[in-house]
């Protein structure tokens, strides 16, 4: 079955659940996707963005001294971190801003959870002369201080949003809300697999150059495809990326949620391992929800994990069975964190972290085995509540 | 025929135009809301619409952003509302529309949301993050029982809001402005142009216009151009200051009597 289907659905999940006053541009936008998807100039340009001005194709390195110390044969990291401005997120909004040109848009709106998709669309908006507007919770603005600057320095404006839990979700429902209201010259750059058709599809195209580059990669050096693939899942582009290009082979797949301080505790960012399927922010996917339907506060030490949703289509892989999801807490997400530090030098974000942590939880099922991990960002923007922690530990 | 479709046929004949009032169920609390509609009722209000609060209610500004904070904290759910419902429904006949998120619904459950909301004396549902292609499952299960009411923006098309017409109950609710709900100092110029476009696709359906409207000078410019008028921020902040007090009943009804005479000049 190819997924989604033209009403955006992946199996049960997905859909466009938005005001009626959206519909016209989600029709606008999947009319200029379908049009551009198969545009040779425009995947030529985007190519070539990517490449020269991203700085794609992104590393794939063997973490021997990390293997070693968990006792694993053989781990890959591809090295996301590497790509400019330092995640992954850069991919996806290289490709829409290049589509919202194409659409004639004039402004760029996107929500921020870490901040990290908030400086790729800044950082896209400054290089093609676009105006640009950043919603963000205010505790989110707290603790990714440094992420709030630097949009600032690349001329964007960042809005803060103080409803709710302060957080990811709360400033989605604004940027919502904005393009809502400034739906004609403004193109909305949702940062991940998540709100309604054809965003899901969309960002999951632009982002499988992950998957796509990795798996050339690992078999160029290793001769062979990984046994598994582990990545860290939030809205879940990461994730998507580096997986939906391996679908079709024989391996298993691991998607790490945020456990935050415990699945069972309630504070955590997990809909896939305990959450039940509802509709937020226009798709319908797994949530984490109460009885009555209202949509509970996420928890993370990860401010890109903080959220109480996830793209459709990993609730599709999860019921197919596809792919595993797993939850890792806080603590292990931390602790792995430092483990790659010090073995291997490269200072990961707290949300990849979380698919190292998920790789240190499986260690002794991973013996004799190849793994890949997505490294989807580096931790520089973390420093600051990475120092606090420690600071807390040493009193 | 039901409670709605009466209620815009003898203003039809009377020809009248009909206020439709909203405010948040469960605001300042549940056992308030019965009193509060009754207000409303007894003050002119045609027909009411109660909101369902949601924790994320994307569509909506500040001020029903609020009372769905200030209901939620208060313990209001859906099946608390449609409890409720039974209480007003000893009160008065007025025709009760629900406007909620689709996920308490889809939580809820579809079918017996529909069976249960009927059963208690809800009317029609304004679902508006449940567009015409998402919206079929709900309107088959409420066919003869509930009025699923639609929403048309200034961005439909033609084409489209043929479609979103014939599948239409009750009226069709036509949201005034690119934007969210709020009062407005300024409605868009040229909303009587687009009332009366749409007006003429509507047909037989009922056009209210909604979204801004809260003062009695737009409630008449814009109710000479549709079947009705929607006031939910206006009265909604009403009752955030002064709660369901003496005082505030007055104010909610002195509102809903201004609101009454500048549609009855028209």
């Amino acid at each position: 079955m190819i997924v989604p289907n033209e009403k955006g659905y992946f199996g049960a999940y997905g859909g466009r659940f938005v005001p009626e006053t959206l519909i016209a541009a989600l029709d606008e936008l999947t009319k200029a996707y379908e049009q551009y998807r198969h545009d040779q100039d425009f995947q030529e340009e985007l190519k070539e963005w990517l490449a020269n001005y991203c700085g794609r194709p992104t590393a794939l390195y063997r973490a021997k001294r990390l293997a070693r110390e968990l006792g694993i044969k053989e781990i890959y990291l591809k090295r996301e971190d590497l790509a400019h401005t330092g995640a992954h997120k850069i991919n996806n909004t290289m490709g829409q801003a290049l589509l919202a040109r194409r659409m004639g848009k004039k402004r760029l709106i996107a929500e921020t959870g870490a901040g990290q998709h908030g400086v790729a669309t800044a950082t896209a908006a400054a290089l093609f002369g676009l105006e640009c507007e950043i919603y963000m919770g205010e505790k989110d603005i707290e603790r990714q201080a440094m992420n709030v600057y630097r949009m600032d320095l690349l001329g964007a404006k960042v809005i803060p949003v103080t409803s709710g839990s302060r957080t990811l979700k709360d400033a989605t429902n604004e940027a919502i809300r904005d393009w809502v209201t400034n739906v004609g010259h403004t193109h909305y750059i949702i940062g991940s697999v998540v709100g309604p058709h054809p965003y899901p599809l969309i960002v999951r195209d632009l982002q499988r150059v992950i998957g796509i580059e990795a798996r050339e990669q690992i078999l160029e050096q290793s001769g062979a495809l990984p046994d598994y693939v582990f990545a860290c899942v939030g809205g879940g582009s990461n994730a998507i990326g580096i997986f939906h290009p391996f679908l079709e082979d024989d391996l298993k797949m691991v998607g790490v949620e945020a456990a935050g301080s415990g699945l069972e505790s309630g504070a955590h960012s997990a809909p896939l391992c305990v959450g039940e399927p509802g509709v937020l922010h226009g798709s319908l996917s797994y949530l984490l929800q109460t009885e009555d339907g209202q949509i509970k506060e996420a928890h993370s030490i990860s401010a890109g994990l903080d959220y109480p949703g996830v793209g459709p289509e990993h609730s599709y892989l999860r019921d197919q069975g596809r792919v595993e999801y797993i939850g890792v807490t806080d603590d292990q997400a931390l602790t792995a964190l430092r483990l790659l530090c010090r073995t291997e030098g490269i200072i990961p974000a707290l949300e990849s972290a979380h698919a190292l942590a998920g790789v240190v939880a499986q260690a002794n099922l991973l013996k004799e085995k190849t793994v890949l991990i997505n490294l989807s960002g580096r931790g520089d923007k973390d420093v600051a509540t990475l120092a606090a922690l420690k600071k807390g530990e040493e009193k | 025929m039901s409670r709605l479709d009466e209620t815009f046929a003898q203003l039809k004949i009377e020809g009248r135009k009909a206020l439709i009032t909203f405010i948040t169920a469960g605001d300042p609390d549940l056992d308030a809301t019965p009193d509060l509609v009754e207000t409303l009722a007894e003050s002119g209000a045609d027909i009411v619409e109660l909101g369902v609060p949601f924790s994320d209610p994307l569509a909506d500004g500040p001020t029903i952003q609020a009372a769905s904070l200030r209901a939620l904290a208060q313990g209001t759910t859906l099946k608390k509302i449609i409890a409720m419902v039974k209480e007003i429904r000893r009160r008065t006949e007025i025709p009760l529309v629900l406007m909620t998120y689709y996920n308490p619904v889809y939580r809820y459950g579809l079918e017996k949301f529909v069976a249960d909301a009927a059963a208690a004396g809800v009317d029609g549902l304004i679902v508006p993050d449940l567009p015409l292609e998402e919206s079929e499952e709900l309107r088959r299960l409420a066919v003869e029982k509930l009025a699923v009411i639609p929403l048309a923006a200034p961005t439909t098309p033609d084409a489209r809001l043929s479609k979103i017409v014939a599948a239409g109950r009750g009226f069709l609710y036509y949201v005034t402005v690119t934007g969210i709900t709020g009062t407005r100092t300024r409605l868009p110029e040229e909303l009587s142009q687009s009332l009366d476009r749409v007006k003429k696709i509507a047909g037989e359906l009922p056009l209210a216009a909604g979204f801004g409207i809260s003062t009695p000078e737009q409630a008449s410019t814009v109710g000479a151009h549709a079947d009705a008028i929607i006031v939910g921020s206006a009265l909604v902040e009403i009752v955030a200051q002064h709660g369901a007090t003496v005082v505030g009943r007055q104010k909610l009804s002195d509102r809903v009597k201004a609101l009454r005479l500048s549609l009855d000049i028209i």
